[in-house]
């Protein structure tokens, strides 16, 4: 399969303190990759050198062939950060407009983006005004407007009811038979299930790298919670 | 930069600003006010007056547009948006002249809808022409737009952001000529309103209040506060990284 995201041996500090310790791992194209790991391993902070916001202290990012952050890139990425990023005081839909504009799409374009996300029925309220699973869906729906070909999403369905969270899932799922490559984090393993591969990773390291059935095999479990703990405990005794 | 970029960055900016009604209402309404205070406070003094309003029409929009935008560029740091927006094809300059041009337009309404207000109500008395008169005052409003670019960088919270207009404004106030006249000052306080950008535009007003037509100094005076305003969104420039810590 080809490759979308090629990280190597990537270190980055954040503060004095060292996040990532020499990282390396690839990501296949058109397929869905859940990063998963306890709030603090270097998740947020993956994804960011991955869409090329963050200072990195060695190692090499490529995206789609080209350096992560490099202008080509900017184009063909969406980035959904963890607090929603969108404007308070526009409504949903001059939100949608704005990122569409900024990508040379139009009216329709957002209009889709917002139906995708089911926000079309508050497309007129303000940002502000909305509940908190709301903001984060109109900044999803500003991350998909440019249709990227890699979609970075950082924690998308925090605060999402289960039947919208379903429907979000099949939306990427979508995107990703249209030829998205999606890096998706979460800390929930019920979505881990969703994914195509799993990256696990704790404190700055890669421990499991695998598709979530060959995970679950790997550790002797039906259960991914279970499963990502034995790996834990089994590298533990390792390094002891 | 990308003209179609830059475009619908303004328009978005001044969107969100139209949102915010109030903030609209106090960006007209309080400069209007201030000069009603100015009038009833020299209502014996005529020549006063015209000499005090007219710096003011200049120094409003400057205090104005400073504060307004240091706290919206702030709030594209803090929200995550300025993030996102460095992870698509949006450049720094986009960024910065789309709040220079967005906050201008905005401050070139201000100026005139205050500047009517003093000549047509308050018979402000200028030998030169209104239209000068704007343009300068629109000149120190995107003057305040550019330091309030730059003085985002420094503050973390939006209390810090407010403390910096003290920093920045009332120096150039106090030493713009307005209460000492700059030629009588101690040599190293005029060595510093030469510095100043604000006594350049202070001073080009007052040579619109005494000259019929525009006069050397008061092109050369707007000149140098064009530069500062250059100068001023170079160094913002250079505070907006796309990749940070």
């Amino acid at each position: 399969m080809e490759t979308a995201i090629e990280v190597t041996d990537l270190v980055i500090n954040r503060g004095k303190r060292e996040v990532l310790h020499g990282f390396t791992c690839t990501i296949p194209r058109g397929s869905i990759t859940g990063l998963l790991g306890p709030s603090g391993s270097g998740k947020t902070t993956l994804m960011r050198a991955v869409v090329g916001v963050q200072l990195v202290k060695s190692g090499r990012v490529t995206v789609l062939g080209e350096p992560a952050g490099s202008v080509p890139l900017r184009r063909k990425i969406g980035y959904l950060t963890q607090a929603p990023s969108v404007y308070d005081d526009l409504t949903v839909r001059e939100n949608a407009r704005y990122f569409a504009s900024l990508y040379g799409l139009g009216a329709a374009d957002a209009d889709a983006a917002l139906d995708g996300v089911g926000l079309s029925g508050a497309a007129h309220q303000l940002v502000g005004n909305l509940s908190g699973g709301q903001r984060s869906r109109a900044s999803l729906a500003c991350a998909i407007v440019g249709r990227p070909e890699v979609l970075v999403l950082d924690e998308p369905t925090v605060g999402q009811d289960p039947v919208l969270r379903d429907e979000l899932w099949a939306q990427f799922r979508a995107l990703a038979a249209d030829g998205a490559t999606i890096l998706v984090s979460s800390h929930v393993m019920d979505e881990a299930n969703r994914c195509d591969r799993l990256l696990l990773i704790r404190d700055g390291y890669l421990i499991g790298d695998d598709t979530p059935a060959a995970i679950k095999v790997t550790a002797g479990t039906d259960d991914l919670d279970e499963a990502f703990l034995r790996i834990i405990r089994q590298q533990e005794k390792a390094a002891a | 930069m990308s003209p179609h970029i830059l475009a619908t960055t303004i328009g978005r900016i001044v969107r969100q600003l139209r949102h915010d009604r109030r903030t609209v209402a106090l960006i007209i309404v309080v400069p209007l006010l201030l000069l009603t205070l100015l009038y009833f406070m020299f209502d014996e003094q005529p020549l006063l007056f015209d000499k005090i309003a007219l710096i003011m029409l200049g120094i409003f929009p400057f205090i104005i547009m400073f504060l307004i935008t240091s706290i919206a560029m702030l709030r594209e740091r803090t929200s995550g948006t300025l993030e996102r927006l460095f992870t698509t094809p949006v450049g720094k300059l986009d960024l910065l002249f789309g709040y220079g041009i967005a906050f201008g337009l905005v401050a070139t309404l201000q100026a005139a809808v205050a500047s009517a207000l003093a000549y047509w109500l308050f018979d402000l008395d200028t030998a030169g022409s209104l239209w000068l008169v704007i343009v300068i005052a629109v000149a120190n409003a995107v003057l305040g737009v550019a330091l309030g670019l730059l003085c985002s960088a420094f503050a973390r919270t939006e209390f810090q952001a407010v403390q910096f207009m003290p920093v920045v404004a009332i120096p150039q106030i106090l030493l713009c000529g307005l209460f000492v006249a700059r030629d009588s000052m101690a040599g190293w306080l005029h060595a510093i309103s030469d510095v100043l950008p604000l006594s350049y535009s202070v001073e080009a007003l007052t040579e619109v209040g005494a000259h019929a037509d525009p006069t050397g100094t008061m092109w050369r005076d707007l000149g140098i506060v064009i530069g500062a305003i250059i100068l001023a969104l170079a160094l913002g420039a250079a505070t907006l990284r796309r990749r940070t810590a």
